[in-house]
Formats: structure tokens, C-alpha cells, sequence
């Protein structure tokens, strides 16, 4: 039967790695550095407290927007670490994961043929949302000369009539960079000269290991400017639970919850009330996570450069993004002979947009003994090649 | 605690260069403070944590936490006699306790046989040793940290954005 699909969804392109990730998922016994998720489980604590939930018989629905439990917990949380002041009734709204939240915005503040600055290399969702959403995302070139930070140059000279929206993440994924208080103050009065509204996906931001992470709403001026997205996936290894959460000024977290109502109605109550224990009582188990996964950065910078895979240090989540240039190869040839030929999974950097040509990204969310493995086994390929 | 230490308790098998890398000091940096720990006797020993349940022995040990109430002495209070209870090899652990009895001890032995010869004719008739109470271990699920099952397997995909 031949089925009419729409249009829309026909033009976004296949992810072009799929193929790759086939082969690594059929293949067994391989060493990992491919995942991009936490390899704690989520803290006893908090899965306790959603067994008990269940126990006791909460097993309905919420409100759209979300417990205001939960949403209060959060108010107090970002006040506490980030000095952002949002209020829990209108300003925030629980989604799932910040996948969600990123729909909801792109689709609340996009008209068709609106523009979106992104920087690229970034995480494979913002491009296609911004597609499904009607708007036309633009990619800023950022690599490892400039430490994979957009400049306010460059956002200067992208934007246009049509420019509506700048995307930030950072940490990022896939390259680890984060930006300084100083940097994001630059950024953002680029943000002011254009009257430009901001996506701030923030969900690495436990994450920042050099300094202290700045939020964009937190700047002068840009509360009422940003949309912040941020949840409890990389913080509290709670990535299969899908809670996250956005926040801003009241009119557009209505318009999302508007949406989220009619595609989500509300997130699963279970994840909720976990994510309420978490942020009660979480905040020791992010520090352990958080030391060993920077112990782990300095381990695998070092191992990657002392390959001759040059690498940057990232200041933030759990990715270093090494070059492979001078290998002479393509991201996934050398993506796909390692795993072929060593049995190890990294992805290959052209999964996060074209700027990734070149680079590969590793996960240090693995025990040490599985990143010694790899950078052995990595060693052993780098030396094979011809 | 020093992050040297810190690392060195999680896995005592890494090299100097190892830790170096990972709390970002130079490998000399790293040898001599290892080096003063053993001197000092901050760091006693390396030892392996071995999952006993696991470790298909013939004859396993038996194991007994026995509480023991002393009459302290005048001037050391309980450390002399807690030494000469500590002295020996069957006693693994010794602690001194607030609450209704006074020390703990952790004792090994081959059967119920050789611990009960232990407190029978070592222990209970010991000077100031005013009475025990024993409990023969069963099962052990957790100990200092580590719980005592087979390895958990990664439940992630193996490859994931």
C-alpha cells in the first residue's frame, strides 16, 4: 500500500548512523563508550521512594502541569543552586525529559520559516524539532580552535529578519563544552541587541567541573528571555524514569502546558514522586557521581591525547570529543573498524551535524577498567592502521 | 580525606601515573605521598575483597559477633583488656561500644565447635570479663560497602545519543 506521509516528517533526513548503531546492539561483549547515559542506577533512595508510591497506591493521574510538590521542590532547588527565582503555580512545567520540553517550546514560539541559531556539533534533536515545528534551524560552526563555544561574533553576524531563537546546551553533548559567567554575559547581550529568545537546555549543568555553573535565566535581563530546560536524567542517573522540566515567564509555559495537555496530559506519577526524593535528598549522591566522573575526565583526556587523538578538556557532562584527523579517515569508517576490528563502540561526531566530521565522541559514564580496556584497544587499532 | 586516598580505597591496584592523572598531580607527587601514608601507617595494607559466598570453599568459616560486658579498669578503662581480647588471631574485629554491653568482636573459626571452644576457654574466663552473649552469623549480605552478590550486569544499551 502506497501510504501519504507528511510532508514535514518526510523532510527530516534519517538518522544516518542508524545502520552503525544496528551493528554495535547485535554484537556481543563489546566495550563501551558509546552510551550516553549515566552507568549509576538511580540512587537507592529514590527508587525506594517510588516503590513505596506504588505501595500506597498512587497510581494516578497529576496535574498537567505537574505535582506542585514536585514543583515546588524545584522553585527551591534552582533558587538554592543557580539564583533563579520561578514560581512554582505558573512558571514551571514538569514534561518528559527534556526531549519533551524542547518540542513544547520549539512548537510555542515558532511560526513558519522562523529561524534557529544552533551551535553544531549538538545533540541530534534540536534540528528535527525545529523542523517539526516549522522553523528553519541555522548551524553555528563551532570545533575544538575555539573549544567548541559559540561566540558573540558569530551570533551577531547569523542573525537575520527571520532569527527568533538561539538554542544553547551546556554542558554539551556531545563536546563537553560549557561557557563561564563572563562568556555567557557576552552571549547575552548579543541575545538583548537582537531581541532574541533563548532555549537553554541545561540538563548536563550538575555536571561542570572547572566552575560554577552559570544559568542563562540568571543573567541580567534574561530571565524574561529564556526558556530553561533541565531535568533529572544525567544528575541522578534517572534517565529511564523521563521526568524533566521547563521553566519561564508565565505566558509561554502556558502555551507549552496548553500543548503537553493534549499530546502528554501529564507525566507518569511514579517518576514524579521519585523525582521529588531526589531533590530532597539527592544532593550527596550527585557529589559522589560527580567526583568520579571528573577522575574519570582527566583519565580519558590524558589516554585519548597520549594516543595522538587530540582532546580537548570539556568542563562539563561526561563526553570528551577527540579528533581523529589525523587518522586520515571518515568519522565512521574509523567508527565502524574500531568496533569491527577491537570490538569498541564510540560514536562517530558526524551523528551530531556535519562540524562533527573528524571527531568521535566517547562517554566516560563507563568504570575505569572499561576506559582502560578501550584506550588499550583503541591503541591497538591506532597502531594497525596502515 | 586526601583524594589520594580516596581513589587508592576504591581500587587499591592503580599505579602512581593512574592517580596522577585522575586528581591531577604529578606521578612523583603521587609516589611520595603514598609512600608517607605507609610510613606513617595511614595506609596499613592492600588487601583483595573477596565475596566469600561466592568462593566455593569445602569448609567454609564460621563466624560470630559476640557481645562481651567488661568491668573497666582503673587508669586505662577498657583499652588493656580490650588489647588482650584483640591479641587473639580468632578475633577479626574489636570494637568498644556505647549502650548495654561493652565490646563487640567479630570472631572467625572453622565450626561452632572451635568458636565455642574460644569463648569457653578463652574469653569468658578471663579476668573483668563480666559475660558474653554470642550470635553465630547466618548469611552475609552487605559488608562495608560491597553487596555480596554476583557481578550486576550494565542494563544499558550499548549505544545511546
Amino acid at each position: 500500500m502506497k501510504y501519504r506521509i507528511s510532508k514535514i516528517a518526510q523532510q527530516i533526513p534519517p538518522s544516518g548512523i542508524r545502520v552503525f548503531f544496528d551493528l554495535v546492539l547485535g554484537m556481543k561483549d563489546v566495550v563501551s563508550l558509546g552510551v550516553g547515559e549515566p552507568d549509576f542506577v538511580t540512587p537507592w533512595n529514590i527508587r525506594e521512594s517510588a516503590i513505596f508510591s506504588l505501595e500506597e497506591g498512587y497510581t494516578s493521574y497529576t496535574s498537567n502541569k505537574g505535582m506542585i510538590e514536585l514543583r515546588r521542590e524545584i522553585s527551591h532547588f534552582l533558587k538554592r543552586k543557580f539564583d533563579l527565582e520561578y514560581d512554582p503555580e505558573e512558571e514551571i512545567l514538569i514534561t518528559v525529559g527534556v526531549s519533551e520540553a524542547k518540542d513544547l517550546v520549539m512548537r510555542t514560539l515558532l511560526n513558519p520559516g522562523d529561524k534557529v541559531l544552533m551551535p553544531e556539533p549538538c545533540y541530534v534533536s534540536y534540528m528535527p524539532l525545529t523542523a517539526l515545528a516549522g522553523g528553519r534551524a541555522v548551524y553555528l560552526h563551532t570545533d575544538k580552535n575555539n573549544g567548541f563555544k559559540l561566540t558573540p561574533q558569530q551570533i551577531d553576524s547569523a542573525v537575520d529578519a527571520r532569527t527568533r531563537v538561539l538554542f544553547l546546551n551546556y554542558p554539551s553533548n556531545p563536546t563537553g563544552a560549557s561557557y563561564t559567567k563572563k562568556e555567557l554575559a557576552r552571549i547575552a547581550r548579543v541575545v538583548e541587541k537582537h531581541n532574541l529568545l533563548v532555549i537553554s537546555d541545561e540538563i548536563y549543568n550538575e555536571l561542570t567541573y572547572d566552575f560554577a555553573h552559570t544559568a542563562f535565566a540568571a543573567l541580567p535581563g534574561m530571565k524574561k528571555r529564556t526558556v530553561y530546560l533541565n531535568g533529572f536524567s544525567k544528575a541522578y542517573a534517572m534517565t529511564g524514569w523521563r521526568v524533566g522540566f521547563a521553566c519561564g515567564p508565565a505566558e509561554l509555559i502556558s502555551t507549552m502546558t496548553k500543548i503537553h495537555q493534549y499530546t502528554i496530559m501529564c507525566v507518569p506519577i511514579t517518576g514524579q514522586i521519585a523525582a521529588v526524593e531526589a531533590l530532597k535528598h539527592g544532593d550527596r549522591s550527585v557529589e559522589e557521581m560527580k567526583k568520579e566522573y571528573r577522575r574519570r575526565r582527566e583519565f580519558i583526556v590524558d589516554g585519548c591525547n597520549k594516543l595522538g587523538l587530540e582532546c580537548h578538556t570539556p568542563q562539563g557532562a561526561f563526553y570528551v570529543f577527540p579528533s581523529i584527523k589525523n587518522t586520515g579517515m571518515t568519522s565512521i569508517d574509523f567508527c565502524s573498524q574500531l568496533l569491527k576490528k577491537e570490538k569498541v563502540a564510540v560514536v562517530p561526531g558526524t551523528a551530531f551535524g556535519p562540524s562533527g566530521e573528524g571527531y568521535v565522541r566517547m562517554s566516560y559514564a563507563s568504570s575505569l577498567d572499561n576506559i582502560k580496556e578501550a584506550l588499550a584497544r583503541i591503541g591497538h587499532f591506532l597502531a594497525t592502521l596502515p | 580525606m586526601d583524594e589520594i586516598l580516596e581513589v587508592l580505597e576504591k581500587d587499591a591496584r592503580l599505579t602512581p601515573e593512574e592517580i596522577a592523572k585522575m586528581v591531577g598531580k604529578s606521578p612523583q607527587a603521587v609516589r611520595n605521598a603514598i609512600k608517607k601514608y605507609k610510613k606513617d601507617g595511614v595506609i596499613l595494607k592492600y588487601k583483595t575483597v573477596i565475596n566469600k559466598e561466592l568462593a566455593r570453599d569445602d569448609v567454609k568459616d564460621v563466624r560470630a559477633l559476640i557481645e562481651v560486658r567488661v568491668a573497666p579498669q582503673k587508669n586505662v578503662g577498657f583499652d588493656h583488656i580490650a588489647e588482650r581480647i584483640y591479641q587473639f588471631p580468632e578475633v577479626s574485629s574489636c570494637y568498644l561500644l556505647s549502650g548495654g554491653y561493652d565490646l563487640l568482636l567479630v570472631v572467625e573459626g572453622k565450626s561452632i565447635h572451635t568458636i565455642a571452644s574460644f569463648i569457653a576457654e578463652k574469653l569468658a574466663p578471663m579476668e573483668h570479663v563480666r559475660g558474653t552473649v554470642t550470635h553465630f552469623l547466618l548469611k552475609k549480605y552487605k559488608e562495608d560497602g560491597d553487596i555480596l552478590k554476583g557481578k550486576d550486569k550494565d542494563k544499558r544499551l550499548a549505544i545511546t545519543l
